[in-house]
């Protein structure tokens, strides 16, 4: 494995964390904001927000963590997808700031008027921004970003595929938050748990309608793509797809273990079955990882800082959760 | 963007002027948010540990509170960081294709400290009941650490774009070779680091100062509010001198790396020895109207003596001139200004404590503490200007102009519309949530006020 595979490893790493933990947490934005006017969304929105409080800005740093990466380890790809599919990107960044907003001023603000406009930005929000962040992907896997960058700023992405892919985040991160929230919400209260269980249930099938739907529209788009999916990828979709007909399974019978690794086992597989299907290029089939790879010793300090993350900031966020998971235990009380 | 397309500019040098100022806005915006997040833990904590030393209520009261305070300006300095990640890619691709492989590894670094700072302050909000009241405060800690490292890394790489230096390029421009270490401590490293972290305990010394000098002028005198005037105040004091030493420092690098900034900075027109330092007025080619000139002043200060030789503007190529001249120039002039006002209102309270060990007891200090914050910022925002618009047209000092770094994407004037209105209603959201809490303060207690890490508590609606 050369210094840039490695790299874009590290890459896919971070891609990961994020998708799981900053897609969860706008999945819980998404049942927010369909959790029905004030009284009846009041407890599902107190245990939504209860669950986000402390970790949605350690969620977050993730995205930091892969756009740095990028832009570091791989500075063409960086420039070439940013001056392609600008207009996506910026639509996210808007919701990101909405979504910081609403979310830090929710809380602090006690008129009801007030909490419900800001709580509103921040649902709404939840549900834009990992959209657009889909197209990008979407256009992405699709070929849409040409290498030299300046690509079409409409057509890159207004497409099949990357319409999809952008549906596909939202219903993804709703899941994930649905099966994290029902084991928030297990702690004693059993109206509140299947609640959570019938909305974890139907995101799965969303989910997974789109993820089908995906397939053709990648059979048809993104050939390249397709078929190293279906071979060299084949055993991380076998293995998605278990996860979630698994998953699905120990919902219907009720079951209570083990929801949380089987829903973040499902999307693992998927995005490192992307990841595979895209080898070894960053933007199919322009951009090659070692053409778009920066300087030996800049993929050093890489791995230096991953490392150096991965033994502060592990434990760190491991306390973190702790406390924060004591806490739900301890207001049960 | 119809209406603009009647200024006089070609595409290019709009998009330019459109990039360059969505940048200095939401940079502007959250350089004052950093600073919180660089020097608030420590004042926060010196609180705490008074408080725990010697008992004193007050003193944890002021500690809890701006914690829960700095969660609100923290989430939105995360936000508008995020922004600022993002405008790389969407305003200055080019100069990431180009360059991105060498100052982004500040960055990375810098990612590590901003991740180690977002969990330390949530796990010290959720510890002020959860931990034990020592292992609260030394959980505190690694926040102080985490704002000085996350600085350096930044300001290490603004200081690059200043004294570009360890790395190799190809015919092509293209960079083949990378050193880490001496992107990171480049000469302009040392100065601009201190420089900034020192400007960033100033701002919020005598900004949190300034906040209890209009309570007190308000007629609230009881201990919490003289400890909140005194913590931050005596921080910022101390931090003032060695400001002004770093500074003089740091103008003296200017002047032997950056010759044209300097030469802006203090209007210096024609190269040679014996320079005037001028204090405002109005920078033309024929030389500077209407300031006060002190002769041979500005060499001095530069090389010790009055034979020094200062370049002048006319040795730069006229386009390498920075634009704006008689504007850096007052930029600079007002930074020193109000620095050097700051360091007097320290001597005046070092004064009074060594006296009296109180602080003066006349209503013109608290006027004075009170405008301090606001005055610290505007000072901030004064140096970053000589830095940034000294710098052009460079982003990159002599290899990369800005023009040759800006996106050739399309609606840069609405997207910079659009940054206006949304901070508009950060901003705005920001204060009016800082307001109530403190009103709810006042109100009564502490426990009830929400924050956007803090466990959630009972209902208030």
């Amino acid at each position: 494995m050369s210094k840039a595979d490695a790299a874009a490893a590290i890459l896919w790493v971070g891609a990961t964390f994020y998708a799981l933990f900053g897609g969860a947490d706008f999945g819980g934005g998404f049942w927010d904001l369909f959790a029905g006017w004030d009284e009846r969304g009041q407890r599902p929105r107190d245990v939504i927000q209860r669950s986000l409080t402390p970790v949605w800005e350690a969620n977050h740093v993730w995205l930091i963590f892969v756009l740095v990466v990028l832009w570091t380890a791989f500075p063409p790809a960086f420039s070439a997808i940013f001056t392609t599919l600008y207009v996506p990107i910026a639509l996210a960044a808007v919701g990101i700031v909405l979504r910081g907003a609403g979310f830090a001023f929710r809380k602090s603000i006690v008129g009801l008027r007030e909490r419900r406009a800001m709580g509103a930005t921040f649902a709404i929000s939840s549900v834009l921004t990992p959209f657009f962040m889909g197209t990008v992907v979407g256009a992405i896997a699709a070929g849409n970003v040409p290498a030299e960058g300046n690509g079409d700023a409409f057509s890159s992405w207004i497409q099949p595929l990357p319409l999809l892919i952008g549906a596909m985040f939202v219903a993804t991160g709703a899941y994930l938050a649905a099966v994290f929230l029902v084991g928030d919400a297990r702690r004693g209260d059993h109206e509140l748990e299947r609640y959570f269980e019938r909305r974890a249930l139907g995101a799965a099938v969303v989910a997974g309608a789109f993820a089908v739907a995906g397939l053709f529209a990648l059979q048809s788009e993104a050939r390249y793509v397709f078929d190293r999916l279906t071979e060299q990828g084949l055993p991380l979709v076998i293995l998605s797809l278990l996860c979630g007909i698994a998953l699905l399974a120990v919902l219907l019978r009720g079951g209570r273990r083990p929801l949380r690794p089987l829903a973040a086992g499902a999307v693992v597989a998927v995005i490192w079955g992307w990841g595979v299907a895209q080898f070894p290029y960053l933007l199919p089939t322009s951009l090659r990882i070692d053409q778009a790879a920066a300087p030996d010793p800049t993929m050093t300090i890489i791995f230096i800082v991953f490392a150096v993350a991965a033994v502060l900031v592990l434990p760190s966020l491991g306390l973190l959760y702790t406390l924060a998971q004591k806490d739900l235990l301890e207001s049960e009380h | 963007m119809p209406p603009l397309d009647l200024l006089p500019l070609a595409a290019s040098e709009s998009n330019l002027l459109a990039a360059r100022e969505q940048m200095a806005f939401t940079l502007g915006f959250h350089i004052v948010l950093s600073c919180i997040g660089v020097a608030l833990p420590a004042t926060m904590l010196v609180a705490n540990y008074y408080g725990l030393k010697k008992g004193d209520e007050r003193a944890l009261e002021l500690a809890r509170r701006w914690s829960k305070a700095m969660a609100v300006t923290f989430a939105v300095g995360a936000v508008t960081g995020t922004v600022l990640s993002f405008e790389f890619g969407l305003l200055w691709p080019q100069f990431e294709h180009r360059f991105g492989s060498v100052f982004g590894v500040a960055f990375a670094i810098e990612g590590i400290f901003f991740f180690l700072e977002a969990i330390f302050l949530a796990v010290y909000i959720y510890g002020w009941k959860r931990l034990r009241p020592w292992a609260h405060f030394w959980a505190g800690m690694p926040m102080v650490i985490t704002g000085i490292g996350g600085a350096f890394s930044v300001v290490a790489a603004n200081a690059w774009m200043n004294q570009p230096q360890g790395f190799t390029l190809n015919r092509a421009g293209e960079v083949v070779d990378v050193e880490p270490l001496k992107v990171l401590f480049n000469p302009a490293t040392g100065y601009e680091v201190v420089h900034m972290i020192l400007a960033a305990y100033m701002v919020v010394g005598f900004l949190v100062a300034s906040i209890y000098a209009v309570g007190m002028l308000k007629g609230r005198r009881e201990r919490l509010h003289q400890l909140g005037l005194m913590i931050p105040l005596t921080i910022a004091c101390i931090a003032t001198p060695f400001q002004l030493f770093v500074g003089d420092t740091a103008a003296r690098g200017v002047a032997d790396h950056q010759p044209a900034k300097f030469a802006a900075m203090e209007c210096i027109q024609e190269t040679g020895t014996d320079q005037t330092e001028y204090v405002g007025g109005v920078c033309t080619k024929d030389g500077v109207k209407g300031a006060i000139g002190i002769p041979g002043l500005d060499s001095f200060l530069v090389g010790w003596s009055t034979d020094t030789k200062v370049t002048g503007l006319n040795d730069i190529p006229a386009d390498e001139r920075p634009p704006a001249n008689t504007f850096i120039h007052l930029s600079f002039d007002t930074m020193v200004g109000i620095g050097s006002a700051l360091f007097l209102l320290a001597l005046w309270f070092a004064f009074a404590w060594w006296r009296k060990r109180d602080i003066p007891q006349t209503p013109w200090f608290l006027r004075a503490v009170a405008v301090s914050g606001a005055g610290a910022i505007v000072a901030l925002w004064a140096g970053w200007i000589v830095t940034e618009v000294g710098r052009q047209p460079w982003i990159v000092q002599g290899y990369m102009r800005t023009s040759e770094a800006v996106t050739e994407a399309k609606g840069i004037w609405f997207s910079f519309g659009l940054v206006l209105l949304l901070y508009a209603g950060l901003g705005t959201g920001a204060v009016l949530v800082l307001r109530a809490m403190s009103r709810r303060w006042r109100a009564g207690g502490t426990e009830e006020v929400q924050s956007p890490y803090a466990p959630q508590t009972e209902e208030l609606v």
